[in-house]
């Protein structure tokens, strides 16, 4: 008997044992993903419980974890709400996280592993788990700026350090306050939610980043830059620029917006076709180019790749297989061409930087709560666009249509600006959009800058990217230069 | 096999019950400690209760200790304190729960129910009485063997109680509890007692019958068909537990200690082998049949296809502990849907969560403790009656714990069983205190010098300690 009795011992241990391999395996190697699931209250109580690091620039927090005395031990506080939105997103119990909260969510809880030892060293010292600052790139007096130019507009503004690629400026409008959805008040949390999301002017949408819109003329950088790049043109190359285009396959000729030739020659040179905005000249550029080229010239700008993580910014597109027609329109950046503002920034800072497109960015650094440095962003370069002497002779016909073009709005006293404007027509019912992009100084860009206008509420006649746009990217870049 | 040919393991008589008491001071001192330590981390400061929740258990424990000290001070020195653990672990967390239940209560501007806890100490104290009332009155448990179908019949009619109509009540689409004088009982508790008796008694009368080899097959001496009798009935009657109360996790106790105690009286495997078939061939078709087995197996396969699911919520309560555990006090051990089943049913998890499964390890090693030594009481018991007993008394905590347990952290089919000795309810306490007392009485005679002890000398004792 006693061997059987002894046998059933072993079999009770090998119970036992499974139920201990069975712990451990749930709660040392499946507990990470466990607790990243959203339907983890714990997790998500916990997260709205804990000491969260700030978001700066420079040392002044645009969002930060104030104390509380409610359900929960900190309230999450936007210093500037609306102006910084798009950039910081919302930290809310029932909705989740947007923008650099859902991006930098560990590093803002404490929870990244780059922050283990810190961790290690609050659980000895007994302290309350501490989250790490996160400093943003931002310039907040060129944040203010855009905020303010684009009052009462719906649109957006991009303003990028060309020779980093740090994010200067990142305004969307109308916005939305996000410490209406951090509230602890959870009615009201739903209730904003739902005025959010159903209001028309989409105050939630981050036109900036993650919203495309047709570019428009200043897509005909994109279009120079090829033409210049293919060694076929240079800036006084003579291109067809009469009144009207006629377009392979179809009777609708292409025309410029002012129904005349290209400042009086049906001939002009690639600067003057650029100074006043020539449709003719660009469709017919973009014909003899090809739309592979054309595509290919967008893509090293950025086109067709996701930019800014940070921000989950979209993907502006060039269209896959445009017909000739469709290319000429694409030249211009009508038909299926779609970019983002950001993207537009970023072709005015591929050229303001000779030619090298900085990846943009965001996370200047990550801190700690004493102030010792986890982590910093350095400069990368995303794709070398032009050449450095095609990125100088763009640069000078950017100059002159500022100078002597479209762009004169955008002029500031006593510095070379470099600028392109822009105005897409869509559709007959619905007001074009207005765009400028521009940097500056010309010699030596310390910013480069894209504004979009989305709808300016004035009458249909009165829009062009000069007038609207320009003075906004002006006001940007004279924050930026401390002007 | 006859006794004479069952080997005695040698035991030095020695009493142990100063290392006993040593032992339960430490269990006291832990227990204590844990329900200090809830009451600075969720109210910051020591809980007014705790001179009566120390009194209480430590008073227990002391009384308990005595009895054994003067009526049967060979027994067992290790298998008190760790119940005493238990015990008062399961307290100190059911307390914690309360606390977490009240707060959410104001919280949500409810009125919370009563504490538990207190009501549980009292459960502890009856448990201790019966305790008392088992060593004292039983002064020798082979005289057990002579109520053998009395403690059947008893244990039978315990099981079909909550089946009385009027009588039983309907839990969790269980029915394994009744209700009487406004309380709640489970007789199935108190059954499972009476069953290990009988199956004991009974097997040492017939267990030469179905030692009788039938046929060899495949290396295994199976029995001979008309011996099959007693399994049929066994297993008739834990599928009817399984039909009836709708209680997977009793049926399963029942008829698996009913094959263990058959294997052991015989040493015949292929009693567990038919034993083995007979029951996986009744819960597959039960599985296939009946909705609530259904949805017990889909759960368990796929713990997190709903949101809000019991077993998932406490799954994730165990993996929000991690290694080391969120601290006594402050997990969500009473977060919805699991509520006060934190204390109950899923108090396992509720110590996952807390302690991490660095403490979730050290309970299941106390009670691998408990369990190795009932059956280390049976190997040194001198009477088949009482090897049996003892075996059947300790592979039930065995299974309860491997179900229970198993259940809740999702290694099994979740089924009604209680947590020995920590979940909340009074009926399982002071059943699992009777057995705890039996299995001491046990081996009071187990460890007990035979005759006079001849003095021995220190090499003797080593070797016989090595030997151990």
């Amino acid at each position: 008997m006693n061997s059987a009795i002894r046998r059933l011992a072993v079999a009770a241990i090998v119970l036992m044992l499974a139920l201990m391999a069975n712990s451990t395996y749930l709660q040392a190697f499946k507990a990470n993903d466990i607790n990243g699931r959203n339907d983890n209250r714990r997790v998500r109580d916990a997260q709205f419980s804990i000491d969260r690091g700030p978001i700066l620039i420079g040392n002044i927090p645009i969002a930060e974890s104030k104390e509380s005395n409610d359900q929960y031990k900190f309230l999450r506080t936007y210093t500037a709400g609306p102006e910084y939105a798009p950039v910081t997103g919302y930290y809310s119990f029932l909705y989740g996280r947007l923008g650099i909260e859902l991006n930098q969510n560990s590093q803002l809880n404490g929870s990244d592993p780059s922050l283990a030892f810190r961790r290690v060293v609050d659980v000895i010292t007994n302290r309350d788990q501490q989250g790490a600052a996160v400093s943003l790139t931002l310039n907040a007096k060129a944040q203010m700026a855009a905020y303010r130019g684009l009052a009462g507009k719906k649109g957006a503004a991009v303003a990028i350090d060309p020779k980093t690629g740090k994010i200067l400026a990142l305004v969307s409008r109308p916005s939305y306050d996000p410490n209406e959805l951090a509230s602890h008040d959870l009615n009201k949390v739903g209730a904003s939610w739902k005025k959010f999301t159903e209001d028309p002017n989409k105050p939630m949408s981050n036109r900036a980043a993650r919203e495309l819109f047709p570019p428009g003329s200043t897509f005909k950088l994109v279009t120079t830059a090829a033409a210049l790049s293919s060694g076929r043109y240079n800036p006084d190359t003579k291109v067809r620029s009469p009144a009207q285009l006629p377009l392979p396959q179809t009777t609708t000729p292409l025309m410029n917006e002012n129904k005349l030739n290209c400042g009086g020659s049906d001939n002009a040179t690639l600067t003057v076709a650029l100074r006043n905005s020539c449709n003719t000249a660009f469709g017919s550029v973009g014909l003899e180019l090809g739309a592979d080229a054309l595509r290919e010239q967008a893509e090293k700008f950025g086109f067709g790749e996701r930019q800014l993580p940070e921000l989950g910014a979209v993907a502006s597109q060039f269209p896959a297989d445009p017909n000739p027609p469709q290319t000429a329109q694409s030249a211009i950046g009508q038909f299926d061409v779609q970019a983002t503002p950001l993207q537009m920034a970023m072709v005015a800072a591929g050229i303001a930087n000779k030619g090298d497109v900085m990846k943009p960015y965001l996370v200047e650094s990550v801190r700690t709560a004493d102030l010792k440095t986890v982590s910093e962003t350095k400069p990368e370069s995303l794709h070398q666009a032009v050449t450095p002497e095609v990125a100088s002779q763009l640069t000078q016909m950017m100059v002159d249509v500022v100078e002597n073009g479209t762009g004169k709005p955008g002029r500031i006293g006593g510095v070379q600006v470099a600028g392109k404007t822009g105005t897409a027509q869509t559709a007959k019912d619905r007001p074009p959009f207005a765009w400028f992009t521009a940097f500056a100084p010309a010699e030596d860009p310390q910013v480069a800058v894209a504004v979009m206008i989305e709808d300016a509420n004035v009458p249909r006649d009165d829009i062009a990217g000069g007038k609207l746009a320009a003075p906004i990217a002006k006001s940007v870049m004279e924050a930026v230069l401390g002007r | 096999m006859s006794i004479a040919s069952t080997s005695v393991i040698q035991i030095i008589p020695r009493t142990r019950r100063g290392v006993e008491l040593m032992l339960l001071i430490i269990a006291i001192a832990v227990s204590v400690a844990a329900y200090v330590n809830i009451g600075l981390t969720v109210q910051n400061k020591v809980p007014a209760s705790t001179g009566y929740y120390a009194a209480g258990i430590g008073l227990l424990a002391l009384i308990a200790h005595m009895a054994l000290r003067y009526r049967a001070p060979y027994a067992d020195p290790v298998i008190l304190p760790c119940a005493v653990l238990l015990n008062g672990l399961g307290v100190a967390m059911i307390h914690r729960v309360d606390l977490g239940l009240k707060a959410a209560a104001e919280a949500a501007g409810t009125k919370a129910r009563g504490p538990a806890a207190p009501q549980q100490i009292t459960w502890t104290a009856v448990g201790i009485i019966l305790f008392l009332v088992v060593i004292l009155v039983v002064r020798d448990h082979r005289r057990l063997q002579a109520f053998t179908y009395t403690a059947g019949l008893v244990g039978l009619v315990l099981l079909v109680l909550p089946l009385v109509p009027g009588l039983g009540a309907d839990i969790n689409g269980a029915k394994i509890w009744i209700r009487l004088a406004g309380m709640s009982f489970q007789p199935g508790e108190f059954a499972k007692l009476c069953l290990v008796i009988f199956f004991a008694g009974y097997l040492v009368v017939k267990r030469d019958v179905l030692t009788l080899a039938g046929h060899r097959f495949l290396g295994l001496d199976l029995p001979r068909a008309r011996d099959l009798g007693p399994i049929l009935i066994a297993w008739g009657v834990s599928l009817g537990v399984l039909i009836f109360e709708k209680d997977l996790g009793s049926s399963l106790l029942f008829f698996g200690l009913f094959l263990f105690l058959l294997y052991v009286a015989t040493e015949r495997a292929g009693w567990l082998i038919i034993g083995g078939l007979l029951f996986a061939g009744g819960a597959f078709v039960a599985a296939q049949i009946f909705s609530h087995v259904q949805k017990r197996v889909s759960d368990w396969l796929d713990p997190f296809h709903e949101v809000g699911g019991q077993v998932s919520t406490a799954l994730m309560g165990q993996a929000w502990g991690g290694l080391l555990g969120r601290g006594l006090g402050q997990g969500r051990p009473e977060i919805a849907p699991l509520r006060f089943y934190g204390q109950s049913d899923f108090i396992i998890s509720s110590f996952g969560e807390e302690l991490g499964l660095t403490g979730l390890i050290a309970i299941i090693l106390v009670y691998t403790l408990i369990i190795e030594r009932g059956l280390r009481t049976a190997l040194g018991c001198r009477d088949i009656f009482g090897k049996l007993l003892a075996t059947g008394l300790a592979m039930s905590f065995a299974l309860q714990v491997f179900v229970i347990v198993g259940g809740v952290t999702g290694l099994i089919p979740l089924t009604g069983l209680t947590t020995p000795f920590m979940a909340l309810g009074g009926t399982a306490l002071i059943a699992n205190w009777a057995i705890i007392a039996l299995v001491l009485r046990i081996s009071d005679q187990a460890r007990r010098p035979q005759t006079p002890a001849a003095p021995v000398s220190d090499e003797t004792i080593a070797m016989a300690v090595q030997k151990q």
